[in-house]
């Protein structure tokens, strides 16, 4: 369709909409925005006909792809350290998709403007593409890669698992709370138009240097339908920026999805092409320098800073500190370690780092060996049962986290933990922001002004808590978390598969008892709170030697 | 000639073969080759179910932290309070069209490859110029403010109610419902834009103050805004696709425009408005296997249909309001293939199967 006919046969569908004058539709989500004073902002020209022969189009090439990758072998070729880190990413990403389809109406709702409803709605049926297209290149690798045990529970592991549990916040965080808060600001603005481009495109580029270009065959399909959700997510953040009354609530929202965003995102997506690839070149993109082109550069210098003249209150502070916790605090690394301590309740092998990694970890972020290279040794010595415990059970210098309340990624950078009596709790965050986020944000009233409709932090939050004062075995058997013999663990903290002997069992890993750092937190004295804190927090400085 | 002594060396990750294929060794779980979290409807699980069951969490089901989020004044994620209907088992729904994004996209572009075709033969062949004024007019009025009433229920109804549902199932096929009808609403206005660019006397822009004035289409316009404005989800879905769509859209598409449009010499409304019928009769399909799990559901089904009963009772009378103002369109065409009494009879009788394949009684304000 030629562009001539296609703003024709826009401007004729804009017809289609009336101002209802029996009844007007049911407000199921509000909002605490206001846009009476709102210009109506026009999105991205969309329409039917054009937009299902371009999509069965992009289909097609998705599906001949998978195709030739079947017939070509891509599985040997494949890296196993990539590919288990994707039973984890697609056990995720899916529910997101989905949410991101269920946002739709919110947003319809809370925003005033026929002309944006048609493109919501389009950005509604994209996302339901997105969400069965990943399910089902899941499908694949579960059909085609050597060990498909934790891709077959992949949708009961998502809802049962701590790393889940943060995972879901980037869905549940679209489509719970004020309307605008959490389908526009949480999700277009900030997690669509910043994120999906690590998501998207980083980490697609990634696994096809791993062997697997099937990810970003499904990835990049996905990421071009994310222009024009961009383009709707704009529109709606002009026509907020024109009433000076949104402006607060803007400015909290901005703060709150840009830092909870980066507490999700950058730890999963950080560890996941980090300690994920095997391709070591030194010319090779970090994820810090990714993340400084991707989100510093093309979003916060070329997106969001051009906003501040109309009037958006940019989080400077909080971008900067999220490069500094990339960048100089170890953010992801030390995801990463948590990630590989939690090894028997994973549902994914995470393979150990050897002195190839290290070398390229130290010439990318000078000093990680003397703080992580120790530990990484460590986990490679206490691979095997027989004769250790698991890691998380062995004297490495290494203290168990406490959970983040808000963002739910442990305090990992322990000397910015923030531990604080909220809702009569003593609760831990991993920064002041995420304090920030739960005792001031997420409430019924926000500098004064009643905000009825904001979301509230709501179920149960620390995972370990469900799993108190157990022991490891019955917790994993509870997860589910064991291989159809019965006794072998799903997670195993390497990548051989070839000698029995060195898969753990539920036997192995018997007899080492799990305590939740926060009950055990809400246990202690006054005083024994404050030295355990302290104790705690000066651990962050330390090396893991 | 190019200089190629100064070639930089290029960089590039180095394939490795790791033979990570399936059954490249045997060990626990190697054949585990299939999703095991759920129960297939049948001995082998389909494509639909694998790409859709459970991949919205349910607390009921392996959630075990719960929703993380909450509404400022309600839980967060998928209440089930939020329809008064109840159900033993939200998650024994399958869409009996398993719908899911292939299936979306082959089929709906099948249709707007027809749809396009149609109308470009229409365009070469000038079919339009020997259309009479009166079915003109006819095409101009009523297929116009129709149009209206498929928008309005995309955005306003399908889409709203995706958001609502307690199972991904549910709330998938709703969301392909809502795509339909914005396809089908959108091929009704470009065809109305063909038509108002061909040389024939054609007011394009007729339709709105049909639709927004036109006593004989104000009571349609009426139910579609009160469909809109129904809080809860199931109830919404019902009204529209078991009621007004049986008796409101069924009656103007199927025992109107489409036994007419011949008659009158024309063989592209039809075609696009069968388009629609099509579109409606997937949707009627998941829409009563909803329900029907719903009526026979052992331990709420009672409750249910008493349930049911009460929704037709309000939204029965507001659509035959809506279907007795539309009798005069029946007298318009020069061509009058069929009357009113015959269509509502018609659309009555089936509205009647839909109401017994449910076991539901058939309301008395059907007689009225």
């Amino acid at each position: 369709m030629s562009r001539q006919s296609l703003t024709k046969a826009h401007a004729k569908i804009s017809e289609l909409t009336w101002e209802p004058t029996f009844a007007t539709p049911a407000t199921r989500f509000g909002t605490d925005y206001t846009f009476e004073k709102a210009p109506k902002k026009d999105p991205l020209k969309q329409i039917m006909r054009s937009y299902f022969p371009m999509e069965e189009e992009k289909d097609n090439r998705v599906y001949g792809a998978m195709d030739g990758a079947i017939r070509g072998n891509m599985f040997r070729q494949v890296q196993q350290r990539w590919l288990e880190w994707q039973k984890l990413f697609l056990s995720i990403i899916p529910f997101p998709e989905i949410s991101a389809a269920r946002a739709m109406p919110m947003a319809i709702d809370a925003v005033p403007n026929p002309e944006i409803h048609n493109g919501l709605a389009v950005q509604m049926i994209d996302e339901v593409r997105h969400s069965t297209i990943q399910m089902n290149l899941k499908k694949l690798y579960m059909n085609n890669y050597i060990d498909p045990a934790g891709f077959d529970m992949t949708e009961k592991a998502f809802a049962n698992n701590y790393a889940g549990t943060i995972g879901r916040q980037f869905g549940e965080g679209f489509i719970t709370g004020d309307a605008i808060t959490a389908a526009n600001i949480y999700l277009t603005v900030v997690a669509e138009t910043a994120f999906t481009n690590t998501l998207f495109v980083a980490m697609p580029d990634e696994a096809a240097a791993n062997g697997d270009y099937l990810l970003p065959t499904v990835f990049h399909s996905v990421q071009s339908d994310e222009s024009r959700h961009i383009s709707n997510g704009y529109s709606i953040l002009l026509m907020a920026l024109a009433d000076e009354r949104n402006r607060p609530l803007l400015e909290r929202d901005m703060r709150y999805a840009w830092w909870n965003n980066h507490c999700v995102v950058d730890a999963a997506i950080g560890t996941f092409i980090e300690y994920g690839t095997k391709d070591r070149r030194k010319d090779r993109e970090s994820y810090a320098e990714m993340w400084r082109r991707w989100i510093y550069d093309d979003y916060y210098r070329s997106y969001l800073i051009p906003l501040e003249k109309y009037g958006l209150t940019i989080p400077h502070d909080l971008v900067e500190e999220a490069w500094n916790r990339i960048v100089n605090k170890g953010y992801v690394h030390e995801v990463a370690r948590f990630f590989a301590t939690g090894w028997p309740v994973n549902y994914w092998r995470i393979d150990a780092m050897t002195d190839t990694d290290f070398e390229w970890f130290e010439d990318k972020y000078p000093g990680w060996y003397s703080k992580y290279g120790k530990w990484w040794e460590e986990y490679s010595r206490l691979a095997h049962p027989g004769n250790n415990k698991p890691i998380a059970f062995e004297d490495v210098g290494y203290q168990y986290p406490h959970r983040c309340w808000t963002c739910m990624v442990p305090a990992l950078i322990r000397e910015d933990m923030v531990t604080e009596k909220v809702d009569d709790q003593w609760r831990t965050y991993c920064s002041e922001t995420c304090y920030w986020t739960d005792a001031v944000a997420f409430r019924p009233e926000y500098e004064g002004r009643p905000t009825p409709n904001m979301g509230r932090l709501t179920g149960f939050r620390e995972w370990e808590t469900l799993h108190h004062d157990k022991d490891l075995a019955d917790i994993v058997q509870d997860l589910g978390y064991v291989r159809d013999d019965g006794k072998t663990l799903i997670g195993q903290p390497h990548l051989q598969l070839d000698d029995p002997k060195k898969m753990w069992t539920l036997d192995d890993v018997r007899g080492n008892h799990f305590m939740s750092p926060n009950v055990l937190l809400n246990q202690m004295s006054d005083e024994e709170r404050v030295a355990h804190i302290a104790d705690y927090m000066a651990n962050g400085t330390k090396s893991s030697s | 000639m190019a200089d190629i002594t100064d070639q930089k060396e290029r960089s590039f990750p180095k394939i490795e073969f790791t033979d990570s294929e399936a059954g490249a060794l045997t060990f626990p779980s190697s054949k585990s080759r299939t999703y095991n979290y759920y129960k297939p409807a049948k001995l082998r699980a389909t494509m639909y179910e694998d790409v859709t069951v459970d991949v919205q969490p349910d607390p009921e089901r392996h959630l075990t932290q719960g929703w993380i989020y909450g509404f400022g004044d309600g839980p967060g994620g998928y209440p089930q309070e939020w329809t008064k209907a109840k159900s033993s088992n939200w998650h024994a729904f399958l869409d009996p069209n398993e719908e899911w994004e292939q299936s979306i996209y082959r089929n709906n572009s099948a249709v707007v490859h027809q749809v396009e075709l149609c109308l470009k033969n229409a365009k070469r062949a000038s079919v339009y110029d020997n259309w009479n004024t009166s079915w003109l007019k006819f095409i101009e009025r009523n297929v116009g403010a129709w149009m209206h009433a498929e928008n309005g229920l995309a955005l306003h109804v399908f889409t709203a109610v995706q958001r609502s549902g307690p199972s991904n199932m549910i709330n998938t096929a709703v969301a392909v419902n809502a795509a339909h009808k914005m396809r089908f609403a959108q091929d009704l206005a470009l065809f109305n834009l063909d038509l108002s660019e061909a040389d024939v006397e054609f007011d394009g822009a007729a339709h709105r103050a049909v639709w927004q004035e036109a006593p004989e289409w104000q009571p349609t316009r009426k139910v579609v805004e009160q469909l809109t404005a129904v809080g809860d989800w199931a109830e919404l879905l019902f009204a529209t696709n078991i009621i007004f769509e049986q008796l409101v859209g069924s009656l103007f598409r199927t025992e109107l425009v489409m036994q007419i449009s011949a008659r009158n010499g024309d063989y592209i409304t039809p075609t696009i408005v069968g388009t629609g019928e099509h579109d409606y009769d997937r949707d009627l399909g998941y829409t009563r296997a909803l329900f029907r799990l719903l009526t026979q559901d052992e331990e709420h089904g009672a409750a249910n249909k008493e349930l049911f009963g009460q929704w037709m009772s309000t939204w029965v009378p507001r659509c035959l309001e809506a279907v007795r103002a539309l009798q005069p369109i029946w007298s318009q065409p020069a061509e009058k293939a069929v009357t009113f009494a015959t269509s509502l009879e018609n659309a009555k009788s089936k509205f009647s199967f839909v109401l017994e394949d449910l076991g539901l009684d058939i309301p008395k304000e059907l007689d009225q």
